[in-house]
């Protein structure tokens, strides 16, 4: 059955008083409201989140929230995929539509983090690592130092050419009302910025986040019961790669998002050169790099020209990130991947303000852990 | 062996790596083969063998009860023709491509500052530390 998207919505990522439960209760009705659509129509409820209960000590909240936004009894699970659970949330609520099992399904991802300090919150996200690893303390920025390492020593890639990944996700956030951080910056202020996981420092990192995003489901032909405006999901695929991250046998190379791509185009039938926009999981500088070589898009050990050049800027030939990515937009765990699509949708149907470019058809990849799990999609103006 | 602790003690302090009936060397065990799913037949000593530094960082932000900075490797090791990587602190500094040897360090980490439960891990384990050149 072919699956629409037919409503999107995101709370404003930042920094909140507001938890868990009610950042996901904003993100669903303004979503609801969006596609006009009556709370009772709802069938499935999917909720993306990483770690709740560590975060907030809030466990149920798919419970919670089916409650607080009135879809009792419509069949309710909390999708956990570390920080790719927006991205499985998108399975999700796509299988169950193609299934038929549901006809209208709500997916909202969410995360509350900002109230815990940065090793309290890098702790519980390196929870996710073998103990092998965890007890030497390792955090994800950390796998990001050591992969960055390799990567300038094994290409030529430059430690300033990692920047312009940075810069050209803080322009394009500064165009974006939703965004955490609405303020460009330029290379010199990644590079005088305090070292994070050397070679890298704190302005090739995304922040800790809070917020959620929403996006509505259902079969094209109920889709066109509500609206002449919908976006069609071409595609979704999902692959993993290792827990321990060092049994790798190149740490600069994105097996799962390789997989991920590769079945995704065989599904859609489409290709790089078919991709108007893409949303990349840049948790740090450098995945944006190796998530357009793992694709496709670039030659492998070449991605970094691509920020350098400006053939990813929004008058580019593939504009990446146009929200502003992790880095600008902010990374609420469980929200990003929804968040990516939300992107997509608004840039699909013209609804993307001043930062809309001209585009038919959009990528995303959203990657649990250090590439260790990850789901992407292709979504295109419906028909 | 009548004394399990010391025996016990006696394995915490050596680096251990598994390998498989093809041959292909694992760190750390698992149920079967990372490489070919075969059953993981031995282990093989390397405490005293020397690997080679593949990719390092030196992170300045750490989680509560671990040190800061917090250098970390992936080194290689070579045993018999076959290769295993091994994540771990490191002593001092290092370089890619620099000779290091596994240093024993009795707790890691504070586990008592650490969000996973004390008792469902080792805290023990090795760092490494630069091989001086002879010459």
């Amino acid at each position: 059955m072919d699956v629409a998207v037919i409503g999107a919505s995101m709370t404003q990522f930042g920094s909140h008083d507001t938890w868990i439960r009610e950042l996901l209760v904003d993100a669903a009705e303004d979503c609801l409201a969006a596609a006009g659509v009556e709370r009772t129509a709802v069938e499935h409820l999917y909720v993306s989140n990483m770690a709740s209960g560590e975060f907030e000590g809030q466990t149920g909240i798919m419970n919670a929230l089916a409650q607080d936004i009135g879809v009792l009894p419509a069949y309710t699970q909390r999708v956990g995929q570390t920080s790719a659970s927006g991205g499985a949330g998108l399975l999700a609520a796509w299988q169950s539509i193609a299934a038929g099992a549901s006809d209208m399904t709500l997916l909202v991802g969410g995360e509350k983090m900002t109230h815990l300090s940065t090793g309290e919150s890098a702790d519980i996200i390196s929870s996710i690592t073998h103990p092998v690893e965890y007890s030497h303390g390792v955090t994800l920025p950390t796998f990001a130092g050591l992969a960055a390492r390799a990567y300038l020593n094994e290409t030529d890639a430059t430690r300033e050419s990692l920047a312009h990944v940075s810069v050209k996700n803080h322009a394009n956030g500064a165009k974006n009302p939703y965004a955490q951080f609405r303020k460009e910056i330029d290379v010199e202020t990644v590079l005088s910025s305090p070292v994070v996981a050397d070679p890298l420092r704190l302005y090739d990192y995304c922040p800790v986040t809070d917020g959620a995003a929403a996006l509505l489901f259902c079969p094209v032909d109920i889709a066109r019961q509500y609206t002449d405006e919908f976006v069609r999901v071409a595609g979704v695929a999902g692959a993993t790669d290792t827990h321990v991250v060092h049994e790798r046998p190149d740490p600069t190379w994105m097996t799962a998002v390789e997989e991920s791509g590769t079945k995704l185009f065989e599904r859609t039938g489409y290709g790089p050169e078919d991709i108007d926009i893409a949303e990349l999981h840049d948790m740090v500088s450098l995945l944006e790099p190796l998530q357009l070589e793992a694709f496709g898009f670039a030659e492998r050990g070449e991605g970094w020209r691509w920020a350098v050049e400006k053939r990813t800027t929004p008058d580019g030939e593939l504009p990446v990130n146009l929200s502003g990515g992790l880095k600008a937009r902010g990374h609420p765990l469980g929200g990003t991947g929804v968040a990516q699509a939300v992107e997509l949708y608004w840039q699909l149907l013209g609804q993307a303000g001043e930062r809309q470019v001209d585009a038919e058809r959009g990528l995303c990849c959203n990657v649990g852990g250090f590439g260790n799990c990850v789901t992407s999609a292709i979504f295109e103006v419906g028909a | 062996m009548t004394n399990n602790s010391s025996e016990r003690e006696g394995t915490k302090s050596r680096l251990l790596v598994y390998r498989c009936e093809n041959g292909h060397l694992n760190y750390p065990a698992h149920p079967s083969c990372t490489t070919c799913g075969s059953e993981l037949r031995e282990s093989v000593d390397i405490t005293t063998k020397s690997g080679e530094v593949v990719t390092w960082t030196r992170a300045t932000t750490t989680p509560p009860g671990v040190r800061e900075p917090n250098t970390l490797a992936i080194v290689e090791f070579s045993v018999d023709g076959e290769t295993v990587r091994i994540l771990g602190g490191v002593v001092d500094d290092v370089a890619v491509g620099d000779s290091v040897e596994p240093v024993f360090v009795e707790q890691l980490r504070d586990p008592e500052e650490a969000i996973r439960h004390t008792d469902s891990q080792s805290w023990s384990g090795f760092r490494f530390q630069r091989v001086e050149s002879e010459n």
